[in-house]
């Protein structure tokens, strides 16, 4: 006896031939999210700018007055692009694991992490028992405010920039080492084991990885004589850092993105959070609001290291044809489609290889760099 | 030492006790370590099972020996066919049933097919373990394709009852043989950008390479098999050794690495998928013609007596013991699983490790708790 013919072809479902024009079909999804996400990028920055020039010039620049709308304008900013920021994550992580990612809720699944922070709004506020109260609720707000501030000096355009701080990079590097304690708050705050290992682990490494990162920057205030970001851009005029100084700016900026990922958790620094051994790291407890503001400023933090990098080697705002606003933006993402790509490629360090790798291997490397690039200012540029 | 308190040595007020599971995203399962860290150290470890825990064995002994096929099906869930055929062999020797040539192939034919879902299993929650979630859907994804295969032919794709005392359900659905061969054809394809994306990944490498090391002697002591064994440097495969059904007709290579380390057991694995593909290849290939299906009596009441049947599957040597008294009803069903015997090596292994490389060790072992458990 024998089974009469499959019913449903099973060559076809087993064919390969299908996950082609699948693939396809993602890579053009993926293009077209990149697009819209430089429009995205470029536009949002723009409009509240338009508006708010003409109440500047009505209330006169009034300092106070002058101060809030720009704190106001980063904020709305900072809060709106990540919206889009965890979709185009979600797009790129479908697309690299032959699957669509969010497709219901908008075009595409745009609208999909509206509908998730609306969830999260209304979700019930809990806090454990035997938590620390304080610091479980300030935690979250400790690792988003330093975010938050680093927008302030970030330079979209030459203009387009709410505070153009002389001292910026010593701005950045003060402020963004201050993430580390609300992780360390919420880790400790918790009272939760896995959140307590979460904590430590999280507050080592982004200690740790600092030190590299502010020496790989150093490198390039030594190549341009200030500490401005807006003038650091500006001296990129005739070349990027990274094609102009090209043998000291490359290992530098290597250095930059591999702490990078390291001070955003991202594969494969992600052992804060390492799902298959401490569930969710420092933020295993939180839900609803608190866990939205520890992802809000998670992914600003992503755009914000992105647009640094942008800034420091790739001559920031710089570009032809296009305004500023959207060579920065289509930069930008760029860089965060980078590390994208890297953190749903690789699996994860453990965490005596990633105190190694830092120590033994990016401290040297970035001492070397920095050294050689004085030597390269003292030859090169007369 | 009561089962709440972990086997701590000299605990000290820096360790801290920590269970990972029931419910944990790397126990695979409802298993339960209890963990005494110090710092990121492992101090010592104590697996807490039961929690699957259904009598399978005693369920097996209360009904006719043919009804208990299903329930083999519940204990190694990720290849259930090689359970199937684990229970099918004991009953046939017990009660002289002999297999014709044509279920005999069609027989390893499924147990290979399911080997290679098996180990995508591992593969993928291998790899997630160790940090790289994109491994986990691409294997899945080909898992995928071979579940659709298997259902096409069996009608489930977890549980298949199919593997029964005297050969198997049914014959293969016509154009079957092709649409296997089609699928083998991509998979090896993909097989080759799983080595790319994950075994010559330098992270993946430095995570496993050297690390829960088994030496032979361990393994055999314990009493390991299948991949763990083999990992280790012992060239025993139950399907070499001890072949049955249509394996002595099989020309197929047994992967065996000397190095014992996580790494190795992963290898062995990826490479017995290859082996597989080689092994359903022959399969259709010399399958003969017949039927698939040997003569039954209609009531089964073996002599008074015990079978024990040996067979390797995908975690390693899985046995079944049957003892009758001549009645229609067993007297004793006793289940020799892989993973339990792999599961009581694990606090040895895992003693004075990182927490990252306890999950790594445990993930390499591949236990499947519904086999634990029972």
């Amino acid at each position: 006896m024998s089974l009469p013919p499959l019913r449903r072809p099973a060559p076809t479902r087993t064919g390969f031939e299908c996950d082609r024009a699948f693939v396809a079909g993602q890579f053009a999804a993926g293009v077209a999210v990149l697009v819209a996400a430089i429009a995205v990028a470029s536009a949002l920055p723009r409009l509240p700018w338009r508006l708010v020039d003409p109440a500047l010039i009505l209330i006169g620049s009034h300092p106070v007055i002058n101060a809030l709308v720009k704190a106001l304008t980063v904020t709305v900013f900072v809060t709106i692009h990540v919206i889009f920021l965890i979709w185009l994550e979600r797009k790129f992580a479908g697309w690299m694991q032959a699957r669509l990612g969010p497709m219901h809720v908008g075009w595409k699944g745009a609208l999909q992490t509206i509908a998730d922070a609306v969830k999260l709004l209304m979700k019930e506020d809990i806090i454990p028992t035997r938590a620390d109260r304080v610091l479980f609720v300030v935690a979250p707000f400790l690792t988003f405010m330093p975010t938050l501030l680093t927008f302030m000096v970030l330079p979209f355009s030459e203009t387009w920039v709410a505070y153009d701080f002389p001292l910026g990079i010593l701005f950045v590097l003060a402020v963004t080492t201050n993430i580390s304690l609300g992780t360390l708050a919420a880790g400790w705050g918790a009272n939760n084991k896995y959140s307590l290992l979460g904590g430590a682990r999280a507050c080592a490494q982004v200690l740790s990885y600092e030190i590299p990162m502010a020496v790989a920057m150093l490198a390039v205030v030594t190549l341009e004589g200030t500490m401005s970001l807006t003038e650091i851009v500006k001296n990129q005029q005739h070349g990027w850092n990274i094609i102009a100084h090209a043998p000291v700016m490359i290992p530098a900026f290597l250095i930059f993105m591999v702490c990078g990922l390291a001070e955003l958790n991202r594969t494969p620094f992600d052992l804060p959070e390492a799902e298959s051994e401490l569930v969710s790291g420092f933020h295993t407890e939180y839900s609803g609001m608190r866990f939205a503001f520890f992802y809000l400023g998670e992914f600003a933090a992503n755009f914000f290291t992105a647009g640094l990098a942008v800034t420091l080697f790739f001559g920031g705002w710089m570009g032809p044809w296009l305004p500023a606003p959207i060579w920065f933006g289509i930069k930008t993402i760029a860089v965060v489609a980078l590390f994208m790509w890297i953190k749903w490629t690789v699996p994860r360090l453990r965490v005596d290889q990633m105190m190694g790798f830092c120590w033994k291997l990016l401290v040297p490397a970035s001492v070397v760099v920095f050294c050689a690039t004085a030597l390269w200012v003292m030859v090169a540029q007369p | 030492m009561t089962a709440m308190q972990p086997a701590v040595g000299a605990s000290t007020s820096s360790d801290m006790t920590i269970n990972l599971g029931p419910q944990h995203p790397s126990t695979h399962g409802v298993l339960r370590l209890m963990v005494a860290l110090d710092g990121e150290y492992v101090k010592s470890c104590r697996p807490v099972i039961g929690y699957l825990h259904r009598g399978l064995e005693r369920m097996m002994a209360a009904r006719p020996y043919r009804q208990s096929v299903p329930f083999t099906d519940r204990l190694d869930y990720c290849a259930s066919l090689n359970s199937n055929l684990a229970i099918s062999q004991a009953i046939e020797r017990i009660g002289g049933m002999a297999v014709p040539e044509r279920a005999q192939y069609l027989r390893v034919m499924l147990c290979e097919m399911n080997r290679i879902a098996s180990h995508l299993i591992f593969f993928g929650t291998y790899a997630a373990d160790i940090g790289a979630t994109t491994a986990f859907l691409y294997a899945f994804r080909e898992r995928e394709r071979l579940l659709d295969l298997l259902e096409a032919y069996t009608g489930a794709r977890l549980t298949y009852n199919w593997i029964r005392p005297g050969g198997v359900a049914s014959d293969m659905p016509e154009g079957y043989a092709q649409a296997v061969c089609a699928f083998l054809d991509g998979f090896l394809k993909e097989l080759d950008a799983y080595d790319t994306l994950l075994t010559k990944n330098p992270i993946f490498r430095v995570r496993t390479e050297g690390v829960g090391i088994i030496s032979p002697e361990k393994a055999i002591a314990h009493g390991a098999s299948g991949p763990v064994l083999r990992g280790s440097g012992v060239n025993i495969d139950l399907r070499r050794t001890e072949p049955y059904d249509a394996y002595p007709r099989m020309q197929f290579d047994v992967p065996v690495r000397t190095e014992g380390d996580c790494l190795a057991r992963y290898l062995v694995r990826v490479e017995e998928m290859r082996q597989s593909a080689r092994i359903i290849r022959q399969c259709l290939r010399e399958m003969p013609e017949g039927e698939h299906w040997g003569k039954q009596p209609k009531v089964f009441r073996p002599a008074a007596g015990e079978a024990y049947s040996r067979t390797e599957s995908p975690r390693g040597e899985l046995s079944i013991y049957l003892v009758s008294d001549g009645t229609a009803n067993p007297v004793r069903v006793r289940v020799r699983g892989p993973s339990f015997v792999h599961l009581s090596m694990l606090h040895e292994l895992v003693r004075g490790v990182k927490v990252a490389d306890m999950i790594a060790i445990l993930g390499s072992l591949d236990t499947v708790l519904g086999e634990v458990d029972r």
